[in-house]
């Protein structure tokens, strides 16, 4: 009987000391925050993304694999503000994995480090799918993403204590090439200040914040409800006076509306990753910002 | 790497290990002298940052407006009163307008014995559906709850769910206590509001008389593994249909499932399962019609286990839930009775064995073409199996003064197409030629709203 004590104490000594040697695993809710996990873990994590650039993260389908991956899950990077409010809450209580729980060490909403624009004085459904906590789409403006990645860093450090070290040197690393690229991104995008442009979704205003852009109109007559004819007809009266110089549309918009707009009002479409794997030249967080600029410029000479 | 972090997690296990009064009295003496240290240390360092502070302040405001940084977190805004405490509500209404070709005061499923639950369509015109109420929130940090009411029409309340769950057990189990939707098969957990059709499958009308409610514990656990596999199991008082309550101590609904699912690719989300429901029934009563034309009730008292297959699939192109989708769904379920019927209990008392076996099945398919619209269609299929009554068999009775078990093969195929313009509110017409009764179909058309107000819900898969 001792003996047999004593094994099940050797048993449980050695399961408790495996996972120190495995890369902590990430659940990532958005393939941004995710490429941020990567960038700031590198091969101590092991990072799984919930969603593709080519989804809408307002809806995603609480999936069996999805749960499966909230249940081996030492940090959860989750955008917040209630973006994943549809389908996050229910993968976290089906997990059954208290690491990951609101207010556990492994539970990490990246806006909680920011911010928020368009914060609501007064929410109703009237007006849509709004956000009470605030505009959530935060990381098309780069220098959100480099207070992200700190307190990220930081938090990675808190999950992964005997690590803390390699990523506290990798998050340093990061910052320096981020800020490197914010420079040469500020010089490409000098010629897009005070541009005029027409929006899909609320999801665009970061970008137009940071690009001080003028935006003129938004394609959705309120978040999340899709124009009906009579005001894209409006819209095209309203715009055509004074056309935008482009209508920017995300990856995973219908382009059916956009590209109708664009025909009548003579202004091009300027496509845009909205998140990294959106186009193929957006393959990490750099790239993202690469591309989009990329495309804005493009489509500003037109 | 590995050997690394071995190494460190070994040398960590033996320090825990270590007596660590050792060295406890030269440590205390240590440690006050350093503490002194840092006290000093830090005095002096606030009040360098103070003067540097107030040299900041004096300096221009016009600083702040040129910055290129993003600005910091808000202070966070503290809860004012004790209502931030309050728990989420969110309130489900529901009504439809039905148009039936048969009166539905006698829908019944031929062959099966009735359930008492809730069947068929509802009443012809306008019908208030169940408002539903829920609210939930956290217990404190190692339980959640929530209160489903449902408000029927008639203005009674009763409550839906009423139950606790654990947050904070580890090693992937989860536990659910009170009176709660057994997560036997796959539509069985799914509050009405989130059916793809406005009612259930007729196998689950006719084997549990809508959902399979437990008053019970349920505990669950989840496999450690990308593959989804999910085990529980479930006991209760057995108090709903097929069941009945036993009115002595012990446990009664006993169920045990087991659930596994994952992706085919991008664009495909799968799940399957297994359940096991084993019950037991006293007197479990019910009316019917003697070969005579005199009304009887009749009642079984003996076992009752049901066993379901479950399947489902969904199609999202890429993910995305927003343009199209399809989602294809099927449930097999089978019960065997096993105990004694007794006939016109008020009346002759005459008893004997019982035995059947009974299975219902259906397939689902409900196909999103365009953002908002979605189409469905559903067959179902009832069996009422061979039914060997003791009464019969021994010449006491005739097969005839137990209309209602008389052999039947019930069936229904449902169409639908609802368009919801958005995330809170559906709108839905349904029509379906119905045979429950296994004589003249059923032609039903309902048209159907769906409402939801107040917090945002979030649906299982």
């Amino acid at each position: 009987m001792n003996r047999f004590i004593k094994g099940v104490c050797l048993a449980l000594t050695l399961v408790a000391a495996l996972p120190a040697q495995a890369a902590i695993k990430v659940l990532a809710t958005t393939a941004d925050w995710g490429a941020l996990a990567t960038e700031l873990g590198g091969d101590k994590v092991n990072v799984y993304t919930a969603t593709s650039a080519l989804q809408d993260v307002h809806r995603v389908d609480a999936k069996p694999s999805l749960v499966a991956r909230a249940r081996t899950a030492d940090l959860v990077v989750a955008n917040g503000a209630e973006l994943e409010i549809g389908w996050l809450p229910v993968l976290l209580q089906e997990s059954g994995n208290p690491r990951i729980q609101p207010g556990a060490t492994g539970y990490f909403e990246a806006t909680s480090a920011l911010r928020l624009l368009e914060i609501p004085t007064a929410v109703d459904r009237s007006m849509g799918d709004i956000h009470p906590l605030g505009n959530p789409h935060v990381q098309l403006d780069p220098r959100n993403i480099a207070v992200v990645a700190k307190a990220l860093s930081a938090r990675l450090a808190a999950v992964d204590a005997p690590n803390a070290p390699y990523y506290q040197s990798r998050g340093a690393d990061f910052q320096a090439r981020w800020q490197q690229a914010l420079t040469r991104w500020s010089t490409q995008a000098a010629p897009l200040k005070g541009v005029p442009v027409v929006v899909m979704h609320r999801d665009q205003t970061y970008l137009v914040h940071w690009l001080g852009m003028q935006e003129l109109a938004a394609i959705e007559p309120k978040p999340g409800v899709p124009p009906s004819a009579g005001y894209l007809a409006g819209l095209v009266t309203r715009l055509s006076a004074s056309p935008p110089r482009m209508i920017l549309l995300n990856a995973y918009n219908d382009p059916k509306a956009a590209d109708w707009l664009s025909e009548r009002i003579k202004s091009p479409v300027a496509m845009l990753p909205f998140s990294v794997g959106g186009t193929p030249e957006a393959k990490d967080l750099f790239g993202l910002f690469d591309d989009t600029l990329q495309k804005l410029t493009a489509a500003a000479r037109q | 790497m590995g050997h690394a972090s071995r190494v460190i997690a070994s040398v960590a296990i033996a320090a825990a290990l270590l007596p660590a009064t050792v060295q406890a009295a030269d440590d205390v003496a240590a440690l006050r002298a350093e503490i002194a240290a840092l006290k000093a240390d830090y005095a002096e360092r606030v009040g360098a940052l103070e003067v540097r502070i107030d040299q900041l302040e004096s300096a221009s405001s016009a600083a702040a407006a040129v910055a290129a940084e993003p600005p910091p977190p808000p202070p966070s805004a503290p809860a004012r009163n004790s209502s931030a405490f309050n728990p989420a509500i969110s309130v489900i209404l529901a009504g439809n307008y039905a148009d039936l070709s048969q009166d539905p005061a006698d829908y019944h499923f031929a062959g099966f014995i009735p359930s008492g639950g809730e069947i068929g369509p509802g009443e012809r015109s306008f019908n208030l559906g169940e408002s539903e109420i829920t609210f939930s929130a956290s217990v404190d940090p190692y339980f959640t709850a929530a209160l489903t009411l449902a408000l029927s029409p008639g203005n009674e309340i009763g409550v839906e769910e009423a139950f606790f769950r654990t947050t904070s057990l580890p090693a992937g189990f989860t536990v659910k206590g009170g009176r709660f939707f057994s997560s036997i098969g796959y539509l069985n957990e799914i509050h009405a509001h989130a059916w793809d059709f406005v009612d259930q499958p007729l196998a689950y009308q006719a084997l549990f008389g809508g959902q399979y409610a437990q008053d019970g514990v349920q505990v669950k656990w989840l496999a450690p593994t990308d593959l989804f596999l999910e085990f529980g199991a479930e006991v209760g008082n057995g108090g709903a249909f097929p069941g009945t309550r036993l009115g002595r101590n012990g446990l009664n609904g006993a169920t045990l499932f087991a659930h596994a699912g994952g992706d085919l690719g991008d664009s495909i989300g799968w799940r399957a399962g297994v359940s096991w429901l084993d019950l037991d029934a006293e007197d479990r009563a019910y009316a019917d019609v003697d070969s005579l034309g005199s009304p009887v009730v009749n009642a079984f008292t003996g076992g009752s286990q049901t066993w379901i297959a479950d399947a489902t699939l969904k199609w999202t192109p890429s993910g995305d839930t927003r343009r199209r989708a399809l989602k294809l769904q099927a449930e097999y379920m089978q019960r065997t009775e096993d105990g004694d019927l007794a006939f016109d209990v008020d009346g002759s008392g005459l008893s004997d064995g019982y035995h059947s076996r009974q299975s219902g099945w259906y397939v689902q398919g409900v196909y999103q073409f365009m953002s908002r619209w979605r189409v469905g269609l559903r067959y179902d299929e009832l069996d009422s199996g061979t039914t060997r009554i003791g009464l019969v068999q021994q010449g006491e009775l005739l097969a005839a003064d137990f209309p209602l078990l008389l052999p039947a093969s019930p069936s229904r195929v449902t169409t639908m197409i609802d368009w919801s313009p958005s995330e809170f509110s559906r709108l839905r017409a349904q029509y379906a030629w119905d045979d429950a009764r296994d004589g003249a179909t059923d032609r039903q058309l309902l048209i159907q709203y769906l409402y939801a107000i107040g917090a945002h819900g979030a649906h299982k898969f």
